[in-house]
């Protein structure tokens, strides 16, 4: 396996959100949504060096990144787009808001646009049912979508 | 000090807030500035009101009227006719939504506030939670202040017993019994935890209780270290819910420099400090043992029990976990006592349940109804009815956890134990109404396309089980089922239930069981007919134009995102259906109802 170096400026920003915690084992989801908070993503040579900063193996804080679904290993787009697909939005439609953007941006779920721009992420509720069907364009919730809206907003970020 | 003699309260709950409310208030506190009425009226943002798809909305006391879908530039047309002028402003009021009028006064309850009680929402929608002075005032911290000072350990669980409270997490396990475990367990160390996963989609109760009012849930985990001896706290939320995350750091600062939380709190010689611990996206963390992992920085996997939490938890000391709802009707339980939490509710489910009603009813929001009260008064009078006049379908309870119940469902009291008998269950909350454009197949699928990636995967039966269920409901809402595939799906439910390892595999099937005994003639219709009567399985529907009611308008081509409709102006036009992406765009948009699914 090929080995990437992470830069400096990087590995201090890891070496930082380690030390506010005391470099401890156990708080390693909170040092996970700090480091992916700061540079976006947590990809192998990242979690390489959370592992040896807090002294566990790789495996473990692999096995978290990959058991938890807010983290992610892949950059998300400039304006991430995450679609609610919980109950209440399920039953106003949310799988037609859904295939819009898809459509509109050509890209499947989990993936970004070839320019960084989008990327598209299903997520449970928000919280937000009574605005249903509600999708979230980074910290923005757009509620009560009709499919015909979805153009529209994407415009909003070109 | 200002005497105020108007208070404007905006609603600081999520969907209020998705609105822009926190410009609204801001926009009130600059507009009254302006007009030197800063020290008259004051703007509190609080928390949810429950009137969420109204939102943002405004309520002015002690006028008791109440603006619905306020937009920042309102403010200045409210400040100026109504607070300056005593006039309200007539088309931003609040619409009853059975009689269709506009409602000037709110004191006389209307239906929505009517059949209600409100314990655990006693302060959100009253109270500013980022304000502790404000939840003192409603005498917050009492409970606390007489457990430390009137009651021994003992007797605050003799009370919590008394009372009856039961995990409003979903599964109803009798607070005071689990209580006194912990209390009973020895240790040098023990925990108290709160668990504010909440992770059932179309469920935001427990969000609303921590954006609304936080102290409550501090001041009654501080009872719960109390009463069983712990020193510690903790509250495992998600990371989703960033506002309720701000509002209870708020809250724990503010209560540590007030000394209700801390060292020597009220000088009793009573230690208790409270941390958060975040979430990361993982349903299966709600269970207990889960939760309890993923605090200590591991794979939220769950474990056997016994050992219960309350024996082994965190750390593997004894730990009392309970979730947000539980907790935020402890405080009122001391203050007011066990007799009057008793009597409310049924005669095995005491005390009222928050309920976030969302789905196709007229008044999606958040209600607290004592145990007891009918699915039919809660969707019809609290409710409003079901949207656009349809035809009312069925009702989720219980999230992925529970099932859907039918219209022959809707005159039993609710509870826990009717609930359960019914072939759902109460669970966490979240209540989903759905009327005849619903299909029940597609419904069981959806929730089995979320149980299935939420699945740890430690246990075989969920881990795979789920799986198999999940692709043979694929394979009947794509028209390809046997009859051999509904007895196998209800088949393999049941092995599923009997021998998972937690809670989410033990329950996970239960949408499909409660739609197969409720729906049988739905799956059937799938299955032989290759028919969906809801029109919502895209592969067994087609769309067409009625030529006889089109007029050719033009709406519907217009606005079809993929130009599948054809036709020239004033002229009838037809849907290609090898390009139609079925979203239904044009069945909203046509005025004439000229398009049907068949």
């Amino acid at each position: 396996m090929s080995h990437i170096e992470i830069n400096a400026e990087k590995l201090n920003i890891i070496k930082d959100i380690c030390a506010q915690y005391d470099n401890r084992p156990s708080d390693v989801i909170h040092i996970l949504h700090g480091v992916q908070g700061a540079l976006g993503y947590l990809p192998m040579e990242v979690q390489e060096a959370i592992a040896k900063q807090l002294g566990i193996p790789v495996s473990r804080v692999y096995g978290i990144v990959t058991f938890y679904s807010f983290f992610t290993m892949e950059p998300k787009g400039e304006h991430p787009i995450s679609i609610c697909l919980g109950t209440a939005c399920h039953v106003r439609g949310a799988d037609q808001i859904l295939e819009e953007f898809k459509r509109v941006l050509g890209i499947g779920v989990g993936q970004t646009t070839p320019d960084g721009k989008f990327s598209i992420d299903c997520l449970r509720c928000v919280g937000a049912c009574g605005l249903a069907p509600v999708a979230m364009i980074g910290e923005k919730v757009y509620g009560r979508l009709t499919p015909n809206m979805v153009t529209g907003i994407i415009e909003e970020y070109n | 000090m200002a005497t105020y003699n108007k208070h404007i309260l905006v609603c600081g709950g999520s969907c209020c807030t998705s609105g822009n409310s926190a410009q609204i208030a801001d926009n009130f506190k600059s507009t009254l500035a302006e007009k030197n009425l800063s020290n008259d009226v004051q703007v509190i943002q609080t928390g949810c009101f429950g009137l969420c798809d109204q939102g943002p909305v405004v309520k002015i006391m002690p006028d008791n009227t109440i603006y619905t879908h306020v937009k920042p530039n309102d403010v200045r047309r409210i400040v100026e006719e109504h607070i300056e002028g005593g006039k309200k402003v007539e088309d931003l009021l609040y619409v009853n939504p059975i009689t269709g009028e506009r409602v000037e006064d709110n004191k006389e309850p209307n239906k929505f506030h009517k059949k209600q009680i409100r314990i655990a929402l006693r302060n959100c929608g009253v109270i500013d939670p980022e304000n502790i002075k404000d939840y003192i005032a409603h005498d917050g911290y009492m409970a606390l202040a007489k457990c430390l000072t009137e009651y021994t350990p003992e007797q605050v669980i003799e009370v919590v017993s008394a009372s009856g409270l039961s995990g409003r997490g979903g599964a109803g396990f009798p607070t005071g019994k689990k209580w006194a475990s912990s209390a009973r367990a020895k240790a040098d160390q023990k925990y108290v935890v709160c668990n504010a996963d909440e992770g059932d989609p179309g469920a935001f109760m427990d969000r609303s209780i921590l954006e609304g009012d936080p102290n409550s849930v501090l001041e009654a985990m501080a009872i719960c270290g109390y009463a069983i001896g712990a020193d510690k706290g903790l509250i495992y939320i998600r990371a989703e819910y960033p506002l309720a995350i701000e509002r209870l750091k708020i809250a724990i600062s503010q209560a540590e420099e007030m000394g209700l939380l801390g060292d020597n709190i009220m000088n009793s010689g009573f230690n208790f400090h409270i941390e958060l611990r975040y979430g990361a996206g993982a349903f299966v963390c709600g269970e207990a043992t889960a939760l309890i992992h993923s605090m200590e920085g591991k794979r939220g996997e769950p474990t056997f029990k016994p050992p219960r939490t309350s024996e082994k938890g965190y750390n593997l000391k004894p730990t009392n976990v309970n979730n947000v709802e539980t907790y935020a009707n402890v405080p009122i339980i001391i203050t007011k006592g066990a007799e009057w939490f008793s009597s409310i509710g049924t005669a095995n489910s005491k005390g009222t349940k928050v309920f976030a009603l969302a789905g196709k009813v007229n008044n999606v929001g958040l209600i607290e109804v004592p145990m007891g009260t009918t699915l039919r008064e809660i969707i019809y009078e609290i409710g409003g009815g079901i949207k656009d006049n349809k035809k009312f379908k069925a009702v989720q309870t219980g999230g992925p956890s529970g099932g859907c119940l039918t219209e022959r469902h809707l005159d039993i009291p609710i509870d826990y134990k009717s609930l359960t008998q019914a072939g759902s269950m109460m669970g966490s909350g979240g209540m989903v109404i759905m009327d005849e454009s619903s299909c029940m197949v597609s419904i069981a699928k959806f929730y089995l396309d979320f149980t299935v990636p939420e699945s740890c995967g430690k246990c075989t039966p969920c881990r795979i089980g789920n799986k198999r269920l999940y692709e043979m409901l694929d394979k009947i809402t794509k028209g390809n089922g046997t009859m051999e595939d509904l007895e196998h799906l209800r088949n393999l439910s049941v092995v599923i239930k009997d021998t998972a390892l937690c809670g989410l595999g033990q329950s996970s099937p239960n949408p499909i069981l409660s739609t197969l005994d409720n729906f049988w003639d739905e799956y059937v219709e799938h299955v032989q007919d290759k028919k969906c009567r809801a029109g919502a399985c895209k592969d067994l529907v087609q769309y067409e134009i009625n030529p006889a009611v089109c007029v050719g308008c033009t709406a519907c081509s217009r606005n079809c995102p993929v130009e599948a409709i054809k036709g020239e102006l004033k002229k009838p036009h037809q849907i290609d259906n090898s390009i139609c992406i079925k979203c239904g765009t044009c069945i909203t948009k046509c005025k004439f109802n000229a398009i049907r699914i068949k």
